[in-house]
């Protein structure tokens, strides 16, 4: 498991590295992480003839909230995060936790903490692994990334952007430099929800959820978004099937058993077709009541939050642990 | 007084060089060495037609390439089957690169030195090997119908067919008030240590002698293999078990191709030459186990007391037999755990398949066999509506019938005799430590919080140390350092502090002077190797049997020297003295100056022991008659027979209603191994041993598609489990020393995985009251058990 | 078909570069200033154990999931098995050997590891204590289950993990008792001036 031999590019400007893979070509491939490419070269399953490493080109480690309510005029956030930037510096920034909650809670569901050590945001966009929770957190809140070469910059939205699986739209030529995860307004709630055979694995299904409630603790908007239910990631949208409801009146399970129906997940040696249609359901209705509770929480002031896991393992790992017996 | 060692949880010997990046694997040794990467089969069933190396030959850095036809002499050979039985009718073994033939993903066709295991890897990629795709065997399922041969020569893929009995089983069961029929299954796992296996071989030309240092817990038969093989001297081949990254079982297995093919390399090319197996290739080209199909029918009268057991096993043997059918005899043996089963008959067929070979993980069999055992068990107290303890308790083996003859043959060739051991009180600090009696409360207050709980059970007994022997050197230094050796081998159980503890108290030194080497035929020749739950047995007791030579000898010449009789003499805190006598002693150091005498001085310890140093009887010889020089002692212990370990887990589960995820929330374990030299390492033990019973019940499977790919050859697939999903263990133990060796102590080292799957089930079982047969066990699979009694 | 590539003399051939171009590449390991030519493609694992014959960082499985060749980074724990050494020309880097004291004594975390029996065949071993070096500068006293987590990133086959998860605990008891002593080398003694990346070698 050692990978093939190639030629090492190592730019210090974002120029300098869109010349290289403008002349490098389909041979080259960026690294940045390398947490998805480097386990594929050492298995060579991959096999670029040339690495472009844009660690060390400056002004792509950002991670930071841009157009703060009102100011940009658009009246939203939006969180911009560099190519460089890992996702552990997504996380524990305290910013960003705070305008975009979903990113973290889905974060700390992204391997274990050393990958995001490593790993970037953007690379893991850019992988298109369906498993991977940013591609749906992105597709979630209708985000984009920036793409750059020497033909000009572009930005492509999450639908445009995951083409198949493991293939995004950017070209060889073409460098993403960051990746832009707007805020939803302040009256709506998200929650990360996943199910793992083991903990830090890529999820059997995982969902995304956002709710927005009105001043009256009206359902505006509900939507839900997945990973490993298919080739790309894939967003629903709830809001017709919840209805014109209050919170209180939402029945989540019906959105769910919806949702288990809207979607086509394939099999592997982990779950079958149907156990993950069946746990898409279950994580759907799930997602969304917490999300829901969140965004009720915005409207009369609670926390605001906190991490995405239903927590019920936990909670009754504790409760029989103790005292019994 | 020196503090007695034995029994005490001292900090390991070995722990401060393995903390600090200082231990020895066998990747660490032969930094210039050349690297060998192999061309390994991607078929599981295939003929060679051509193997063309053209397109390597100008990989810069290539140094060699080597396929079946370069292999000469006795390298020719298929490979040693181990363990020969006269039911192994059929044992095949490949040869050590193919010949002509594939039988399953990952054999070794070609063999490529290079420079760097990089330079290696680009070499085999541009070897182009053709091959003729042959239909391949996958599942017991397929081997059994024999459709399809695996080898062409051996009828129904059958290797070997056994059948064991005691008693008249069809007549009890037939004459039995209730009779239970149970079709299970469990699947494949493997035994996955941390470090893959590796070989560094060097060739001395002056010398004419071969170093090899591999990964194995067999270094001494290693070492005969390769002499046989490579046809030299056995003298001129040492091996060197150094540290070892885990083996659990699959190290065992020997010569594997690999551990002949790096030497021949080393002396064929002059240079020191290393593999170091990659972890794709340790899921192809190492071994797996477990994988079975179970057939039970049981009598049993209205009390739960078993009247007739008949089991039949289908076994997985994968593409050859190198170690014999070890396995399915253990299954058919250990499967009767502590209980008496009135009459028993057992038969199995271990079959070929197209897939990787199955040789013994941590338990051997013995998981497979307790499943079988339990979950009858289980289905009898539901048969009755009885408590699952209950039955069991009735069933077992008291006390006063130790020993037990259960009427078979072991693995190791001699009876099936349990030596000892207290079932029921071990039943009983079980129920306590669980709560049992308290459980169904627990369950009500979880019901009422919407939450689905159950509770499991499983025994086991485990026959530990067999034979045939093992041997241990003492010698006492001039320095008053003890070096002890051993020839078994060390994967991580601690044999630098046990061995040490137990000869610091027969010689009554303080443990911190005692030195031991495991796992090196230059140190120790005579061995056997490190598996089933026996070094502690075995080498225990022969270090120990060599100290107390050692101490006899200390006390003979340490007599002369104070002219004291030396049955008054005791061995304390390194010094030989008089009892009763205050300062009339002298330190084990001298007695070893004194017990050489020497010509030459080369150090002041040495110049006490030459001729003029001081007046010497001129009517005795300088040894002794009967004596021999230097203050040390060898000694082997051979077993009569197994002696018999024992335990029983608890097990409490969750069981998510919706998503129909499995958490332990607790698990209980008691356990009884006889003496224990040092209950930390024995605790341990327990805890690894759990962790990988929990990994093949709820996380570990080896997954083959129809074409024989092993389809989940990485850790991403694999599901070792993490922190995260290995549960506290609760631990508690018996100690019944065995009345079969002089330290009275039982193995430990397989113990904790064995109820794994079992226990599980069980607990699994009663929190769905689905009926459980088969394991592993996913979320996706309990999903679908639940569909399927719904309709 | 027989290969054995020699020369005219009949010795073997040995070209250690394999043809491929190297790169000077320079690390301060555990304080110390280092520095070897290596192909691009080497792998900051085989740099660490071959080039530099740093062996405790031990590889298990070359794709990221085991953890046994955990490092520091600049003080966070990365996999030396999925980054190529020429990517982190002129980094910080901490090994297993860099976490005993300056002294050559146990480590905090190394010496917690002793009094739990928290190591059985030590394979994993770097890995974890690396990664709880690091964690234990985040969060200096974390409950049981926190610590769990803390290392469930890392595999271990032998020890079932208890030991570790005690490790952790016992690790924060050492390190709040003696905060100064014990922290992970830095430095080595006598290394005055560290060399800046792309100065001349220091043969390892």
């Amino acid at each position: 498991m050692k990978p093939s031999g190639f030629t090492y590019y190592r730019p210090e400007t974002v120029e300098e590295a869109l010349g290289v893979l403008a002349e490098v070509g389909p041979d080259g491939k960026v690294i940045a992480g390398g947490q998805s490419l480097v386990p594929m070269m050492n298995m060579r399953l991959a096999a670029p003839g040339c690495l472009v490493d844009i660690n060390r080109v400056s002004g792509l480690d950002f991670a930071r909230v841009d157009g703060v309510r009102g100011a940009a005029g658009d009246g939203h956030a939006v969180v911009r995060v560099g190519a460089t930037a890992r996702h552990a510096d997504v996380e524990r920034n305290a910013a960003i936790r705070a305008a975009v909650p979903l990113l973290g809670q889905a974060l700390t569901h992204v391997a274990h903490p050393t990958i995001r050590n490593r790993g970037t945001s953007v690379g893991s966009l850019v992988h298109a692994d369906p498993a991977g929770e940013l591609t749906a957190v992105l597709a979630l809140l209708g985000g984009s990334v920036e793409l750059r070469s020497v033909r000009g910059t572009r930005t492509v939205g999450a639908d445009d952007f995951f083409v198949d699986l493991l293939e995004s739209c950017v070209e060889p030529d073409e460098l993403a430099t960051a990746a832009m995860f707007p805020a939803s307004d302040g009256h709506t709630g998200s929650a990360w929800v996943e199910v793992a055979r083991r903990n830090g694995d890529y999820a059997v299904c995982g969902v995304g959820a956002l709710v927005t409630v009105d001043d009256d603790m009206r359902i505006t908007d509900a939507r839900t978004a997945y990973v490993s239910v298919g080739p790309r990631p894939v967003v629903l949208d709830a809001s017709g099937v919840v209805g014109d409801v209050t919170l209180d009146n939402a029945d989540w399970g019906a959105t769910g058993r919806w949702a288990a129906g809207q979607l086509e997940p394939g099999e592997d040696i982990h779950a079958t077709a149907e156990y993950r249609r069946h746990l898409a359901g279950v994580l759907t209705q799930r997602a969304l009541r917490a999300a829901a509770g969140r965004a009720a929480g915005h409207r009369t002031g609670g926390s605001s939050g906190g991490n995405g896991t239903t927590g019920e393992t936990a909670a009754a790992r504790d409760h029989a642990g103790r005292g019994e017996g | 007084m020196t503090t007695r060692s034995l029994g005490e949880p001292i900090a390991r010997r070995e722990d401060p060089r393995l903390l600090t990046g200082q231990g020895r694997y066998v990747d660490d040794i032969g930094h210039d060495a050349l690297e060998v990467a192999f061309v390994r089969s991607p078929h599981a069933h295939a003929r060679i037609v051509d193997i063309d190396v053209m397109g390597a030959l100008d990989v810069d850095g290539l140094v060699a390439i080597y396929t079946y036809e370069d292999l000469q002499g006795r390298m020719a050979e298929p490979l040693p089957v181990l363990i020969p039985h006269p039911a192994l009718t059929h044992g095949r073994t490949p040869c050590a690169l193919a010949d002509g033939e594939v039988n399953h993903v990952g054999e070794p066709v070609v063999m490529v030195v290079a420079t760097d295991r990089y330079v290696a890897e680009d070499a085999c990629d541009r070897i182009v090997v053709q091959y003729e795709a042959l239909p391949p065997v996958v599942g017991i399922e397929a081997a059994r119908a024999g459709e399809l041969l695996v080898h062409d020569d051996v009828p129904g893929n059958v290797s070997a067919h056994m059948v064991q009995e005691a008693g008249d089983a069809a007549s009890a069961i037939a004459d039995a008030p209730n009779v239970l029929e149970l079709d299970l299954e469990i699947e494949r796992s493997a035994s996955t240590p941390l470090e893959g296996k590796g070989v560094h071989a060097r060739w001395d030309p002056d010398d004419q002698s071969l170093r090899v240092y591999t990964s194995t817990q067999a270094s001494t038969s290693v070492r005969a293999a390769v002499a046989a093989k490579l046809e030299l001297p056995v003298d001129r081949v040492e091996v060197i078990a150094p540290d070892v990254g885990g083996g659990f079982g699959v190290k065992i297995v020997h010569p594997w191709p690999e551990e002949i093919l790096v030497p021949m390399a080393a002396i064929r090319l002059g240079r020191e030459v290393k593999w170091t197996e990659d972890r794709r290739e340790h899921f192809v080209s190492s071994a797996h186990e477990r994988g079975q199909l179970q057939h039970v029918r049981v009598g049993f009268d209205d009390d739960g007391r078993l009247r007739g057991l008949d089991v039949t096993v289908w076994h997985d043997n994968g593409a050859y037999t190198p170690y014999g059918i070890i396995v399915p005899i253990i299954t058919t043996t250990q499967l009767l755990g502590p209980y008496k089963p009135g009459a028993y008959r057992a038969e199995f067929f271990s079959l070929y398949t197209n897939t990787l070979i199955v040789t013994p993980y941590r338990g051997a069999g013995r998981p497979q066999g307790c499943f079988a055992m339990e979950r009858t068990m289980d289905a009898i107290a539901a048969h009755l509506g009885l408590d699952r303890v209950t039955v069991r308790e009735r069933n077992l083996i008291r006390p006063d019938e130790m020993p037990y003859d259960q009427g078979l043959v072991f693995q190791d060739g001699r009876p099936l005799i349990y030596d000892s051991g207290d079932y029921p009180a071990t039943m009983e600090k079980l129920k306590k430590l669980v709560g049992w009696e308290e459980f169904e409360e627990y369950r009500a207050t979880a019901r009422a919080e919407g939450r689905r709980v159950g509770i499991g059970v499983a025994c086991y007994v485990e026959g530990t140390g067999v034979g045939p022997y093992e041997g241990g050197f003492v010698k006492v230094e001039t320095d008053g350092t003890v070096v002890v050796a051993t020839g078994l081998t060390t994967q991580g159980q601690g044999h630098q502090t046990v061995f040490a503890q137990v000869v610091a108290d027969e010689l009554g030194v303080p443990v911190e002077r005692v030195v031991v080497t495991t796992g090196d035929t230059r140190r120790f020749g005579y061995a056997v190797g490190t598996f089933a739950s026996r070094a502690a047995v075995m080498s225990g007791n022969a270090v120990a049997l060599a100290a107390r030579k050692v101490r006899e000898k200390a006390l003979r010449v340490a007599g002369e020297a104070l002219e004291a009789d030396p049955r008054d003499l005791e061995i304390d805190d390194g010094e030989v003295r008089v009892k009763g006598i205050p300062g009339l002693s002298v330190p084990l150091s001298t007695v070893a100056v004194l017990s050489n005498p020497l010509r030459y001085a080369f150090d002041d310890e040495a110049k006490r022991a030459t001729q003029f140093a001081s007046p010497a009887d001129p009517d005795k010889t300088p040894v002794a008659d009967g004596e021999e020089p230097g203050l040390e002692g060898t000694g082997y212990y051979s077993p009569p027979r197994s002696t018999f370990a024992n335990g029983m887990h608890a097990a409490i589960v969750e069981t998510d209603p919706d998503t129909a995820e499995i958490s332990i929330l607790r698990y209980c374990v008691v356990h009884d191994c006889g003496t224990l030299i040092n209950p930390r390492i024995v605790e341990g033990q327990i805890h690894g041993g759990v962790a990988q019973g929990v990994g093949g019940a709820l996380y570990e499977r080896m997954v083959y598609d129809d074409a024989g790919q092993l389809v989940n050859a990485s850790f991403m697939d694999f599901l070792m489990p993490y922190s995260t999903e290995v549960p506290t263990i609760e631990a508690d133990h018996l100690q019944t020393p065995s009345p079969l060796n002089p330290l009275g102590i039982k193995g430990a080292g397989e113990a904790g995985v064995i109820p794994g799957a079992a226990v599980l089930a069980s607990a699994i079982e009663d929190a769905e009251g689905i009926r459980i047969r088969r394991m592993p066990i996913s979320p996706s699979e309990l999903h679908h058990l639940r569909e399927a009694t719904a309709e | 078909m027989l290969v054995e590539v020699r020369d005219e003399a009949g010795n073997m051939v040995n070209d250690a570069s394999g043809g491929e171009r190297l790169h000077e590449v320079s690390m301060v390991v555990n304080g110390v200033h280092r520095s070897a030519a290596v192909p691009a493609r080497r792998l900051l694992s085989d740099f660490l154990r071959h080039d530099l014959g740093l062996t405790g960082t031990h590889v298990g499985c070359e794709h990221g999931v085991c953890g046994a060749c955990t490092v520091l980074l600049g003080g966070r724990p990365i996999r030396a098995c999925l980054q190529f050494a020429v990517m982190h020309d002129g980094a910080e880097i901490t090994t297993v050997e860099g976490c005993a004291r300056q002294d050559g004594e146990l480590g905090t975390v190394q010496q917690a590891f002793r009094d739990c029996h928290g190591l059985q065949c030590g394979f994993c071993t770097p890995g974890f204590v690396t990664t709880i070096t690091a964690y234990l500068e985040e969060n200096p006293s974390p409950t049981e289950e926190e610590a769990r987590e803390a290392i469930a990133g890392n595999l271990c086959r032998c020890t079932g993990y208890q030991n570790i998860v005690a490790s952790v605990l016992r690790a924060a008891e050492l390190r709040a008792t003696e905060p100064r002593t014990m922290e992970p080398r830095t430095s080595e003694p006598g290394t005055t001036v560290l060399r800046a990346a792309g100065e001349a070698e220091v043969s390892p």
